[in-house]
């Protein structure tokens, strides 16, 4: 560990502090439909493209519609994916002549990238055409961003709105979203990304010789289209198979840090958002003041582990970090706040491979997923997912003083505790659930790459990654295999939309409520003692229900490792 | 709702077309062709050439074998360096496989080896594609390449010295020197000490 080490981690923090709010304001603008300094250039496409489709953007829905109709997108959306990775070999753009990826491939691949989870069973450079990855992939970068802050924005409206049985219109969100947020930072940061080295061309491939005489093929494309938006919607799926490790993706230190900002951006923004749609802009500080906490003591962690390197391998004379599965352009530092930053967030992109961790290192991303990716979370996914832990830390507030419970102005009922639970409840399900069959089926066993508590860990990464939509991986793990690839399907699906229903289902449900002022007996929602609150009962929570896989896996780990024991 | 469904068909269909033109196709063109204008050098690839051939591109490490020669990192791309198949070794911190090849790339070192090795000569990148190593695991390869070569150390620690990039503002990433560059540069070097001996 370094003084530098810890610089980088402190500008860091501070930029993104300073992020949310001009973020929150531009999303605030979207959120409530206002004309920005963009609606001149972009405003004829967005109505050209309600005309064509048929979509009055005022007309309010209820969370129903809402969300019949989002989800009726997604599947179409997904079907398109499809379509076009089966039928690769006879689309053009493809000089390499790549065939068709197989059914169970290409429908993980289409429910990944509509999930948001963007997890990777193939090596991109060797599987896809450039056709592929922008009819196929980019597409999905965008909607299913735009769709999570759809989601956020419809239930910040519960929250808002008064008496109402309406949380806004599903298209105009989604469009205007895409439009005036997600499309001109892309083009902007893309150019950037060009400017520092990120190949954007149609052709596929180079042959080198050498310095020594031999041959290379270097595989380029339009790789900075799609990096900028893997990172701003917290996509996370790579162009090339090694991610943003990859030089080609990421070449410097600068771009790294971009991208390292680029996956929080828009999910503290909505933080401030949130705080601004329901009148106090300090409900949303309080909540990224608890999300930036849990974000620095993993920071921590896994900066210490990986800084202080293998002791294995020190043993047998090597000096420094963890440098297996690292670039020495990022070092140890940038590589264990990326790994942080990446799994905090649901973007799941990597600059490192977050199997050659250390144990406890390599723990953290774990963790950080298993809690529910809402320490910023996903783009809108974040958001919408705090706020159920949020509505359970009031219900645990309103027991222990023995009245109804309240946050921002909602009485918080049965119900909506009830869908709360529902929603959080799954994901422990699904990963234990699928990760218990894993363990147990030869299939399932053929899986690991590495031997012992380490193999156990990969798998345990692997549906916490589905589930918790982040795509991320141990990437020893084999997982382009039928069994995985419908395994890993059912998570990613359930793991996104088995928490969006609810999440709507309470949205409707507040909408519908009225307004209740805060009184003297109310539970304060803003200050310390609410952060607090906060963090433990996702800790407690994500502790309670983990902990004993955790055991299993990294925590085993760590102890046979600094015994010396080798698998 | 069945009206919640039929009202979504058409938005939903026409909507993914127009989205598919607009972010799968347009965006992407649009871009290329402001980064084909703009930086076009980095837009294709950042590539080196040399006398109209391609010899490699500034990113992308390249496998060395040759004692007169720098090394790279161990990759675990293909069979080394092979941006066909980009990615990390993947092996776990108590691996044996890990410690069985660190063994090996360590004996490998054999007289180069001088008290600790730096860990990023003997431990495989995330890309497998790494263009770079640290100045140290530069430094323990100068008597090597002198020998090789026939050339002062001193000279040669003056070129790594040369050619190691300090980070940006001294905050944003680490000290390093690019493997491939090092090496045209020693080319040059020594082909100019040659003439000049001539």
């Amino acid at each position: 560990m370094t003084l530098q080490g810890w610089t980088l981690i402190a500008i860091y923090t501070a930029v993104i502090l300073s992020l949310a709010k001009p973020m929150g304001l531009w999303l605030f603008a979207v959120y409530e439909g206002r004309r920005t300094w963009l609606h001149p250039l972009l405003g004829p496409v967005e109505r050209a493209l309600y005309r064509l489709a048929g979509i009055d953007p005022s007309a309010e829905q209820g969370w129903r519609r809402y969300t019949v109709h989002m989800l009726l997108f997604q599947v179409v959306a997904l079907l398109l994916t499809y379509a076009v990775l089966r039928l690769q070999g006879v689309l053009p753009m493809n000089p390499r002549g790549l065939a068709g990826i197989t059914a169970d491939g290409a429908m993980n691949t289409a429910v990944s990238f509509t999930t948001n989870t963007n997890w990777q069973w193939y090596s991109g450079e060797a599987v896809l055409s450039n056709l592929s990855q922008m009819l196929g992939l980019t597409i999905h970068n965008f909607l299913s961003a735009a769709t999570g802050i759809a989601i956020a924005f419809a239930l910040f409206r519960g929250f808002a709105r008064r008496e109402s049985g309406t949380v806004g219109n599903f298209w105009a969100d989604c469009t205007r979203i895409t439009l005036y947020v997600l499309l001109p930072i892309s083009v902007v940061y893309a150019l950037f990304l060009i400017a520092s080295g990120v190949p954007q061309t149609f052709a596929s491939s180079i042959d080198v010789t050498t310095l020594e005489g031999a041959r290379q093929t270097l595989v380029v494309g339009p790789v900075a289209s799609q990096e900028a938006i893997k990172m701003l919607g917290t996509n996370g799926g790579g162009f090339f198979n090694a991610n943003s490790a990859h030089p080609f993706e990421n070449p410097t230190a600068l771009t790294n840090l971009v991208q390292m900002l680029s996956i929080f951006s828009l999910g503290v923004g909505l933080t401030w958002t949130f705080g601004k749609a329901v009148g106090n802009p300090r409900q949303g500080w309080a909540i990224l003041a608890a999300m930036m906490l849990l974000f620095l003591a993993g920071t921590g962690i896994a900066y210490w582990q990986e800084g202080a390197g293998n002791p294995v391998l020190h043993h047998l004379g090597v000096a420094g970090a963890n440098m297996e599965g690292k670039e020495v352009r990022f070092g140890a530092a940038a590589s264990a706040l990326f790994a942080v930053v990446t799994t905090d967030a649901s973007c799941g992109a990597v600059n490192a491979m977050h199997d050659s961790f250390t144990a406890l290192g390599g723990l953290v991303p774990l963790f950080n997923i298993q809690l529910g990716e809402v320490i910023v979370g996903g783009v809108g996914a974040g958001i919408y997912g705090f706020l159920l832990f949020a509505l359970l830390a009031v219900f645990v507030a309103g027991l222990m003083v023995g009245r109804t419970p309240e946050y921002v102005g909602k009485k918080i009922e049965g119900r909506e505790v009830k869908l709360a639970v529902l929603a959080i409840a799954v994901l422990p399900l699904c990963i234990l659930g699928e990760t218990a069959i894993s363990a147990v089926l030869p299939a399932g066993l053929a899986g690991p790459l590495n031997q012992g508590p380490h193999g156990f860990s990969e798998i345990l990464y692997a549906f916490s990654s589905g589930a918790g939509n982040n795509g991320s991986a141990f990437a020893g793990l084999n997982a382009g295999t039928p069994f995985y690839n419908a395994l890993l399907a059912v998570a990613m699906w359930i793991g996104r939309f088995f928490v969006i229903v609810p999440a709507m289902a309470i949205a409707g449900s507040l909408a519908a409520k009225k307004h209740h002022p805060e009184g003297p007996g109310s539970f304060p929602t803003t200050g310390p003692l609410w952060i607090g609150l906060l963090i433990g009962i996702i800790l407690v929570l994500g502790g309670l229900t983990f902990l004993p896989s955790l055991a299993l896996g990294p925590i085993a780990d760590h102890l046979t490792m600094t015994s010396g024991k080798l698998f | 709702m069945l009206k919640d469904f039929t009202t979504a068909i058409r938005p939903a269909l026409v909507l993914t077309a127009l989205f598919a033109l607009l972010l799968g196709v347009a965006y992407p063109a649009l871009l290329t062709a402001i980064g084909q204008a703009l930086f076009p050098a980095q837009a294709n690839g950042s590539l080196i050439r040399e006398q109209g051939r391609i010899v490699g591109s500034e990113l992308i490490g390249q496998a060395f074998a040759s004692p007169r020669y720098f090394h790279g990192r161990p990759s675990a791309a293909g069979k080394g360096y092979d941006p066909t198949a980009s990615g990390g070794s993947n092996l776990g911190p108590a691996s044996r496989a890990l410690v069985a090849r660190v063994k090996s790339d360590l004996a490998a070192l054999g007289p180069d080896r001088h008290g600790t090795v730096p860990a990023d000569l003997v431990t495989a990148s995330a890309s497998g594609l790494d263009p770079h190593i640290s100045p140290e695991a530069a430094e323990a390869q100068v008597a090597r390449v002198a020998a090789a070569r026939a050339m002062s150390a001193r000279q040669i620690s003056g070129l790594v010295k040369q050619q190691t990039e300090m980070p940006l503002l001294g905050i944003l990433g680490e000290p390093r020197v690019n493997v491939l560059l090092l090496n045209r540069a020693l080319d040059r070097l020594h082909l100019a000490g040659a003439q000049a001996a001539r």
